[in-house]
């Protein structure tokens, strides 16, 4: 399968969002991957959006199944979340419980005004009631593969498949 | 009963020999070793063919916890775990519950053991009464009750006065004082050498001087009284140091070190190992290994099991409150041939220690197989592994620093006076 | 011979009962995880739904409300419910023993001991003899070992030096006694320290201290000469009841932290101390509560590094019996 370019979908995205940007909008990336997306794309808005990381390893519902995971990062969220626009952008959009993850941890942070989520690459399988506003692409996966996002030593973003070991 | 115990290596240190020799009991006595005497047709033939036949062991101290500690063990189980371990005569000290401070005491005691037909039991009587390091007790009544010797078994005897009194009222009658030599305020609330380990676990310590200092002054008192005096459970090597200057200067001084202490360091403790709460405690390996060298230059003249069979109620504590002690009898020949192989002594050197060597100290003609002497033997196979577990313990206590090794050396028979008194399946 | 009772058959950590044979990269672990906790404080909700239904059970069988608190702190913050018990003598003077009281606890659907007792290897033996699901946490055993309590005090040295490799630590006061010393020591030399300090009189230092990866010291001016951080130790005064020092004021004047002596150390040396202070036994009052003193840090982060144990821990999968 011929994977699409990151810069396009990248692109693509910030089309979608601008439309909606607001004087109280800020950025949330989602560690690792969605962090790196956001940061890309808050380098193409004409005024620079606030802009926070969020690592949900202490959100997981997988938590119990599989402990806690071996590099959790701090959340850093330099701004107020009560009353913001928030765009959540993660990599991946799969089963939607990363993003329920994030938004539990998102409101104790505050109460936001809304959350959009963008998303670089959307590969269906959701398990839980949640869908992208912002969609780089759609890809159709077999369950057995995984997509994931890389970043060069040079900052450069790249996306793989591969089979899932069991 | 006539035995003809044939096939097997005897090995009988006292008289020299380690050879493939048959041995023939009638009468509870050993009538010949060697060719059978005329006319004697056997009731029963057992086959010693790969196995080796040597003395009853005599073991310096193994606690039967009666009177007083039943919930610990009975006489019943501790004399059949003695046999179990080939052991056919053994000491116990006084520290029971009365402690054997009184004659009836003693007789009751040896009654109790001798009417189960197992081990022959020589107690140590008090040294004082209670055992409370104040008064002397009656030493020559409890002699004719049948006290081997006197000792003050682990309680602290911190008056030296009386200590050199009851030395004093011993040597009158010729008596052995027995002691185990550790300073009283040294080793308060101590429960492990005063070393690396110690520091480490952060528990209260026993420094190596609290026995030196100790066995000083009752060598000095040796020296002063003229009493016989048997050194329990040395410990440490300048310990060891000691004892051999002692009997170079010619005291008439003898010592034994515990099994465990001939194997075992301050290491074994490990994390916490409440098995390894012992007295006095597991020092260095350094101290270990001069205990080791003592044993086969002869400073150490003998190894005891200093069997101490704890419930385990009283074992699954905190490392110091954990009651101390380790079971021991069916250990001791094992543990000693495991000694004899690590340090190149001979199976009939290392035999001596626990058989010869501690009859030697008893006074006792116990521990050879002359012809005309009571037929009290074992006969174990030298080869066969056996592993340490609670359930292959005899003992009613199974707390053992040793659980799960693989020892090699198992009893197949003990004989006391002439009967097959234990024989594995 | 004697495997790590910490650790399971994946080596994950399953109790926390020394830092004695832990591995650095466990360590570190701990330490960066509990930076990840720090943040939380700020937010409006102060908490994580982390060990949301799980129970943890404080037992203290030696009393300590400090500690406690700070256990059950950390317990809340991450959503986790927390029953404090105040064992002390009472169920042990009915004759119920240490385990007993364990036994009677797991049944009642625990997750994690927090265990304080007066004896070494309590936490040891809890670990040894509870179900495979149950983890424990040492929070101070006899003279043996406080884990978490030096977890902290490492977060806090590398908070304000950053680079543990090129330090020299001192340590000063009644090591002999000190379980927070015994577990900081193991620490800082497992971390990479070069240079641990142990300053006292000859009555508070442990045999065979020097094979514990340390410098002894008694003469506290030549100790603190030069280093990046002191570590004072609280000073008991039943110590002067068992032989061991003369006078709290003796002791002051040879081995109590000064604004003089601290001159002595690097100009941004930090001081520590593990609390509660003697002020005035062990340390002056000015030097408690100077510039260079990160003691109230050092309390902050014990909350942090305490969420990142107990997440851990509770993360981590049952061991075997």
């Amino acid at each position: 399968m011929q994977l699409p370019e990151i810069d396009a979908l990248i692109l693509e995205m910030a089309r979608q969002i601008k439309p909606h940007l607001t004087a109280e909008s800020a950025l949330v990336g989602i560690h690792t991957g969605g962090a790196w997306v956001a940061e890309k794309l808050s380098e193409l808005f004409d005024v620079p959006l606030p802009f926070g990381t969020l690592d949900i390893s202490f959100y997981r519902d997988d938590f119990s199944r599989i402990g806690l995971h071996p590099q959790v990062k701090p959340s850093h969220i330099p701004f107020e979340v009560e009353d913001r626009h928030i765009i959540l952008v993660d990599d991946v959009l799969n089963t939607g419980r990363t993003i329920r993850a994030a938004m539990n941890e998102l409101f104790d942070y505050g109460r936001p005004a809304s959350i959009r989520l963008a998303v670089l690459v959307d590969r269906g399988g959701r398990e839980l009631p949640i869908e992208a506003q912002i969609v780089g692409a759609h890809l159709k996966l077999a369950a057995a593969q995984n997509i994931q996002l890389n970043r060069g030593e040079s900052g450069r973003l790249s996306l793989s498949l591969h089979e899932k070991t069991a | 009963m006539k035995i003809h115990i044939k096939n097997g290596r005897l090995v009988d240190p006292k008289n020299g020999i380690d050879a493939q020799q048959d041995v023939f009991i009638a009468a509870g006595k050993v009538v010949a070793v060697g060719a059978a005497p005329e006319g004697f047709h056997a009731n029963r033939t057992i086959d010693a063919a790969g196995l080796v036949i040597c003395p009853g062991l005599v073991d310096l101290s193994a606690r039967l916890r009666e009177p007083g500690y039943e919930y610990k063990a009975t006489l019943e189980s501790e004399m059949l775990a003695a046999v179990a371990g080939g052991v056919t005569s053994l000491v116990c000290p006084p520290d029971t519950d009365p402690p054997l401070d009184e004659p009836g005491l003693v007789e009751m005691l040896k009654y109790r053991a001798k009417s189960l037909n197992q081990a022959r039991v020589y107690p140590l009587g008090a040294l004082t009464q209670k055992l409370e390091g104040a008064r002397l007790t009656e030493m020559a009544e409890l002699h004719d009750a049948g006290c081997i010797g006197f000792s003050h078994a682990d309680v602290p005897l911190s008056d030296t006065l009386v200590q050199m009194r009851a030395m004093q009222y011993a040597a009158t009658f010729g008596f052995t004082v027995w002691l185990r030599p550790q300073d009283a305020s040294l080793a308060k609330d101590g429960v492990a050498h005063d070393g690396e380990v110690a520091s480490r676990l952060g528990l209260p310590s026993i420094p190596a001087c609290a026995e030196t200092i100790a066995l000083s002054t009752i060598l000095s008192l040796a020296r002063e009284t003229g009493a016989r005096v048997h050194i329990c459970r040395l410990s440490s090597r300048e310990g060891v140091a000691l004892i051999r200057a002692a009997k170079a200067e010619g005291l008439p001084v003898t010592c034994d070190i515990a099994v465990h202490h001939a194997h075992l360091s301050e290491m074994d403790i490990g994390f916490f190992d409440a098995n390894c709460h012992l007295v006095p405690p597991l020092r260095s390996q350094r101290d270990r290994d001069a205990l080791r060298a003592g044993l086969a230059d002869g400073t150490v003249d003998a190894i005891c099991s200093d069997h101490t069979p704890v419930d385990d109620d009283a074992k699954l504590l905190p490392f110091a409150e954990a009651e101390v002690g380790a079971t021991g009898l069916e250990l001791l020949l094992p543990l000693t041939l495991k000694w004899a192989q690590e340090t190149g002594v001979s199976l009939s050197d290392a035999i001596a220690k626990i058989t010869a060597a501690p009859a030697r100290i008893l006074a006792l003609d116990n521990g050879h197989l002359a012809a005309g002497q009571h037929a009290d033997l074992c006969i174990f196979d030298p080869e066969q592994y056996w592993k340490v577990e609670p359930a292959s313990l005899k003992s009613q206590g199974r707390n053992t620093p040793f659980v799960g090794f693989e020892l090699q050396g198992k009893v197949r028979y003990t004989l006391v006076d002439g009967q097959v008194v234990y024989e594995a399946h | 011979m004697h495997k790590n009772p910490q650790l399971n058959k994946h080596g994950e950590l399953q109790h926390l009962l020394t830092i004695d044979g832990l591995p650095a990269a466990t360590l570190r672990h701990i330490l960066d995880t509990a930076e990840s906790f720090l943040n939380i404080a700020e937010r409006e909700v102060r908490k994580v739904p982390l060990l949301r239904g799980k129970a943890i059970f404080n037992l203290f069988f030696e009393p300590s409300t400090r500690t406690r608190t700070t256990f059950e702190i950390a317990a809340k913050k991450l959503s986790a419910d927390v029953i404090n018990l105040n064992i002390g003598t009472s169920s042990q003077s009915k004759g119920e023993t240490l385990l007993d009281t364990v036994n009677n606890l797991s049944a009642m659907q625990a997750d994690m001991f927090i265990v304080r007792h007066s004896e070494s290897g309590a936490a040891h033996l809890i670990a040894r003899h509870v179900e495979p699901h149950i983890h424990v946490v040492n929070a101070g055993d006899g003279r043996h070992a406080h884990p978490t309590q030096a977890l902290l005090d490492m977060f806090t040295i590398r908070h304000y030096k950053q680079d543990l490799t090129r330090l020299r630590v001192a340590i000063v006061g009644d090591m002999l006694h000190s379980r927070v010393a015994r577990s900081q020591i193991h620490a800082l030399t497992t971390l990479g320290v070069p240079e641990v300090r142990m300053i006292g009189p000859k009555t508070l230092i442990p045999t065979c201290a020097e094979r514990m990866g340390v410098q002894v010291y008694h003469d506290m001016e030549k100790g603190l000469k030069d280093v990046d951080v002191i570590i004072m130790l609280r000073l008991q005064n039943e110590r002067m009841r068992g032989a061991l020092l003369p006078s709290a004021q003796e002791y002051f004047k040879y081995y109590g932290l000064t604004a003089e002596k601290l001159a002595l150390a690097r100009p941004d040396a930090i001081v520590m101390h593990p609390g509660p202070m003697n002020r005035g036994v062990e340390i002056e009052s000015s030097v408690a509560d100077g510039v260079q003193s990160v003691i109230l840090s050092q309390v902050t982060f014990g909350i942090a590094v305490r969420m990142a144990v107990m997440s851990i821990l509770a993360g981590s999968e049952g061991g075997e019996q």
